[in-house]
């Protein structure tokens, strides 16, 4: 951009002593604290009073928040820069956990090194939306049709790679990231409408041609790890679960359904019935319009962003995180398929909150690296 | 490019973008819409279902068991009763290795191949969670043992409960019988409701027949449990209701002395107050360790009382058929005189046998030289069988099954006690539809002196003396007075049940019978006048003796048949009830090849009426003025036929 000699740093202006926090969003801190704070607190119930297992989650906050306030001090351009690196590297360990993961309730999905585990597809939750938007913003918005090839293999490897460990959720996740990075780029509508009108025509087509227990083996093929018994068990416990406890829900840890083990992964992806059943739908609503409300933050600052690149990362990562939501919730409440998708920011696992929470730095590196136009 | 057109664009994509995050927006807003929409479904609409379902989830209801009902005699003398035991307990699913627990438990404690195989099987239907006995009733010295070493044995506990127990032991083990565990079989008849958390029901003796009384009602305790079923803490209770105890009208000082006086010989007693119909005494000899069957009869032990000789398991007093001997003809006179046949005044000359018109066949009296001219009195006191040849004769079998009918014979007595037999009274219809042949005339005569196919329990004989004693006033035997409420400790009386009378045809029948047994215990030439000429009150009675098996006529009349094996010696029966003027007690005694009623089963008659009319025993006794004269009237040799 050749503009740039009118533009002034943004941080010219503020007190260099705050330097660091200068690059905190402090709206989107704020509910994200909020919500992380109501997640621990019912991770302290669903996990039946453990205190090992809510400070153990708190120092993964505390990790992610270090995480978070280092990438908001990095200028959204150098970004732009690595991005194509940090996918390829992410891709590198996407091949390498296949080739040699550690196993993990019959998936591979963790890699071990040195004292660290992580899962890779958590890697490529960030660098997916960095690759495309850093690929779009190169070119002649709205893509053409080359581009828009071009994008979707960028897109569909790493989901392939991913898909493969196998791992359903994450890969519905990386592929709604990119795709959504593809849609803020100015995807040609007809390309939208095209895609939306060929799944929602075939999907309940196919998915209404399969029987019970075909539908059954697809949902275990795809995911075996998750849910050996039939996903009827969880499910029906997960409804009794959150329908138990009504409008005021039955009080903090006097949730019955987690605590008498009836709810399985009630930590992890059922956490949400755990606090539905406990805080009630009104409970509930409070939660879901935190989540809203973060979703809008980081859409009121892809709008403020200055370039494609900006904007097309922080536009993807905000819907993303709301595609988290959607599906987990869809999930325990019995509306989508049984998926392993956490509840962001609440479910118990390390690396699903650093990363959510490094996207997060992202957002607010975003918002206040910004320059102005004029003084 | 120009700035102005990068300015351009710049703006444009802005605007492209936020039409597109407006619309994702739009979109977002209609999918948590949608969750928000099947959130109120879920939690407003449906919320009383699934909280109905989420309590059916966690509440289960585990019953509680009862406990049983105390039993015990008139006099407060407890016969079952229930004692803290210790059992040892495995939780399995606290256990971290099962096997090798087991194996190092037989080091410190007596565990049999039979009680692992026990535990094994029980473990097979019952869940992890729940503890399965191992050992049952553990001595305190091995309760020691294990609570020394109970570190060790992780989910292994010592579990405290209640087995029944019966201190009077054998002397009262067919009156009272067992609780023993519940079998497939039962499980069919029971409602199961009844016998929530109860492993035991009453199988025989009163245990059996008042079970319901004695079980009590189970409570229910609501209870929170986990998905597989751990009950974690109680949330609510509900009381059951406790069984009631019994009090019997067995008094258990008769029952010993009956037991004791039977002495070697195997037999039964039955007392009653003839005024109610109480059971003062009901023994069966031998008994048998009721104990046994409580926890679980093991094969070995069964077979051991299955192939006893003596048959213990045989409740004699109830079960036993026994012909009545010579102890009809008291019925049997009274028979004649109901029908007008005989009165006071009728004699029969006895040359020692009877002929029938037109027959050679001689049927012997037990005596060979005859009684001479005999009447009633007479024949009932010396038991003179050709006297009631003639009575029966005269009388025909229809009209004695009429006469005697009223009695109680082949019918049962209708005792609350389980397992009572019928017996059998003579009569042409049974004999054509079982023995396929007619009547025969000498059958009759047979029937008139107790023989033949009469059939009577000790029980019957009983109920059958106390009907004479009260002038024909009857009364349902029964063995429980009353009936203990566990909540308020009150006492509810059992009344007797009064049978329809039987009424004298003349005024003076009863009389002229009560005085031949009278004469029986009280005159010289009474065949229980060894008995009766020192007690200290009036006895009326009768001897009798019934062949055990076919034996020719002449062996059978073998005075005192020293020379027969015990096995077919005749059995001997006695019947008497005292004050025989105010009638207290009546007692039937059966004593297994005791050859004569006089001398082996009247003793055992007179120890129980001294017992309960007296309180204690004066018959036999050195101090007893009379007791010491060694000879006795010869009338006490005893009868034959």
């Amino acid at each position: 951009m050749s503009g740039d000699t009118v533009l002034q740093e943004h941080d010219a202006q503020r007190n260099p002593r705050h330097l660091i926090l200068s690059h905190v969003d402090p709206w989107l801190l704020g509910l994200l604290l909020l919500t992380c704070a109501i997640g621990l607190a019912t991770l302290y119930s669903a996990t039946d009073g453990s205190r090992s297992m809510v400070i153990d989650q708190a120092e993964r906050l505390v990790l992610g928040v270090v995480v978070m306030f280092t990438i908001a001090q990095i200028p959204p351009e150098w970004l732009r820069r690595i991005a194509p690196w940090l996918y390829g590297f992410a891709l590198l360990l996407l091949v390498a956990v296949i080739a040699l993961g550690y196993h993990s309730k019959g998936a591979q999905r963790w890699l071990v090194i040195g004292p660290l585990r992580f899962q890779p597809a958590e890697l490529m939750k960030l660098g997916m939306p960095l690759a495309i938007a850093a690929f779009l913003h190169a070119k002649t918005l709205p893509p053409s049709v080359w581009t828009t090839l071009s994008s979707l293999v960028i897109i569909m490897v790493p989901v392939g790679l991913i898909a493969m460990q196998p791992d359903l959720g994450t890969a519905v996740l990386v592929l709604a990231t990119g795709l959504l990075a593809l849609y803020f780029g100015g995807l040609r509508w007809r390309w939208v409408l095209a895609a939306t009108a060929l799944i929602l025509a075939a999907a309940p087509v196919i998915w209404l041609r399969l029987h019970d227990y075909q539908r059954e083996r697809l949902l275990t093929f795809l995911n075996p790890g998750r849910d050996p018994l039939g996903a009827g068990y969880h499910i029906t416990q997960s409804k009794i679960a959150i329908g138990s406890g009504g409008f005021w829900g039955k009080g903090w840890l006097l949730g019955t359904q987690a605590k008498l083990d009836f709810l399985p992964e009630a930590h992890t992806d059922f956490i949400f019935s755990v606090f539905a059943e406990e805080m009630g739908l009104i409970g509930v609503m409070v939660l879901l319009t935190l989540y809203l409300a973060i979703v809008a933050r980081c859409m009121i600052i892809a709008m403020r962003a200055q370039d494609s690149f900006q904007r097309i990362l922080a536009g993807s990562l905000g819907m993303t995180f709301f595609v988290y939501v959607f599906i987990n919730v869809g999930m325990v409440v019995g509306l989508l398929p049984v998926v392993g998708v956490p509840l962001p920011l609440v479910s118990y696992g390390g690396t699903s909150m650093v990363s959510l929470l490094a996207g997060f730095g992202m957002l607010m590196a975003i918002h206040t690296h910004r320059k102005l136009l004029t003084n | 490019m120009s700035t102005f057109d990068d300015i351009k664009n710049l703006y444009e994509e802005r605007l492209r973008f936020s039409r597109r995050a407006a619309i994702a927006g739009a979109v977002g807003l209609a999918m948590i819409t949608v969750i928000a929409l099947r959130l109120t479904q879920l939690q407003v609409v449906q919320h009383d279902y699934y909280s109905t379902r989420s309590d059916d989830n966690r509440m289960r209801v585990v019953p509680v068991a009862p406990v049983r009902g105390l039993i015990y005699d008139r006099n407060g003398v407890v016969l079952a009763q229930n004692l803290p035991s210790f059992d040892l307990v495995i939780t399995r699913d606290a256990v971290p290795d099962l096997p090798a627990t087991l194996a190092h438990l037989r080091t410190i404690l007596p565990v049999t191949d039979e009680d692992l195989a026990r535990f094994r099987e029980r473990a097979r239907t019952t869940p992890a969670y729940r503890p399965v006995p191992l050992l049952t009733n553990l001595s305190a010295e091995n309760v020691a043992r294990f609570e020394v070493n109970r570190y060790r044995y992780q989910g292994v506990d010592i579990q405290a409960g209640l087995v029944r127990s019966y201190p009077t032991g054998k002397y009262t083990s067919h009156v009272i019988g067992y609780v023993g565990g519940i079998t497939a079989e039962n499980l069919k008849q029971i409602n199961p409701d009844q016998y929530a958390g109860l492993t035991q029901i009453g199988r025989a003796g009163v245990e059996r027949s008042h079970e319901d009384a004695l079980r009590g009602t189970p409570g229910t305790k609501i209870v929170e449990a986990n998905a597989v079923g751990r009950p974690l803490r109680e949330l609510g209770y509900k009381s059951g209701i406790n069984g009631k105890s019994l009090y019997l009208t067995i008094d258990m000082r008769l029952q010993n002395v009956a037991e004791q006086a039977l002495g070697e010989l195997d037999g039964a007693v039955v007392a009653l107050d003839p005024r109610n119909g109480e059971i003062l005494a009901l023994v069966s000899k031998p008994g048998f360790d009721p104990s046994l069957f409580v926890n679980g009869l093991s094969q070995a032990n069964y077979e051991a009382l299955l192939q006893d000789p003596d048959k213990p398991l045989y409740d004699r007093a109830l079960q036993g058929l026994f012909a009545p001997g010579s102890t009809i003809k008291p019925f049997m006179g009274f028979a004649g005189l109901q029908a007008g046949t005989l009165t006071a005044k009728t004699t029969f000359y006895c040359p020692g046998y009877f002929t029938l018109p037109n027959s050679s066949r001689h049927f012997r009296d037990w005596k060979r030289t005859g009684h001479g001219t005999v009447d009633l009195q007479h024949g009932i006191q010396e038991s003179c069988d050709v006297f009631f040849y003639n009575t029966a004769y005269q009388l025909g079998i229809a009209r004695i099954d009429e006469y005697l009918a009223p009695f109680g014979f082949g019918q049962l007595t209708g005792v609350d006690l389980p397992g009572e037999r019928a017996g059998l009274m003579p009569n042409p219809d049974w004999v054509a539809k079982n023995r396929h042949h007619a009547w025969y005339p000498g059958e009759t005569l047979n029937t008139g002196i107790g023989q033949g196919i009469w059939k009577v329990t000790p029980m019957q004989l009983a109920a059958a003396t106390a009907r004479v004693a009260m002038h024909g006033l009857g009364f349902a035997p029964h063995i429980v007075r009353a009936v203990g409420d566990p909540g308020n400790g009150k006492l509810a009386v059992v009344p007797p049940t009064p049978l329809p009378a039987i009424e004298e045809t003349q005024p003076g029948n009863w009389k002229q019978i009560i005085d031949g047994m009278q004469a029986v215990a009280q005159k010289v030439h009474g065949t229980a006048w060894r008995i009766g000429r020192d007690a200290p009150y009036p006895i009326a009675a009768k001897t009798g003796s019934a062949q055990v098996v076919g034996l020719a006529q002449g062996a059978a009349s073998q005075r005192d048949q020293v020379d027969v094996p015990l096995k077919y010696r005749d059995n001997a029966l006695f019947i008497a009830f005292a004050p025989a003027d105010d009638p207290k007690i009546v007692v039937a005694v059966v004593a297994e090849h005791g050859v004569h009623g006089g001398s082996a089963a009247a003793p055992v008659a007179r120890e129980v009426m001294d017992m309960y009319l007296l309180g204690h025993i004066v018959y036999g006794q050195p101090d007893a003025k009379t007791s010491s004269q060694p000879t006795v009237a010869p009338a006490d040799a005893g009868e034959a036929n």
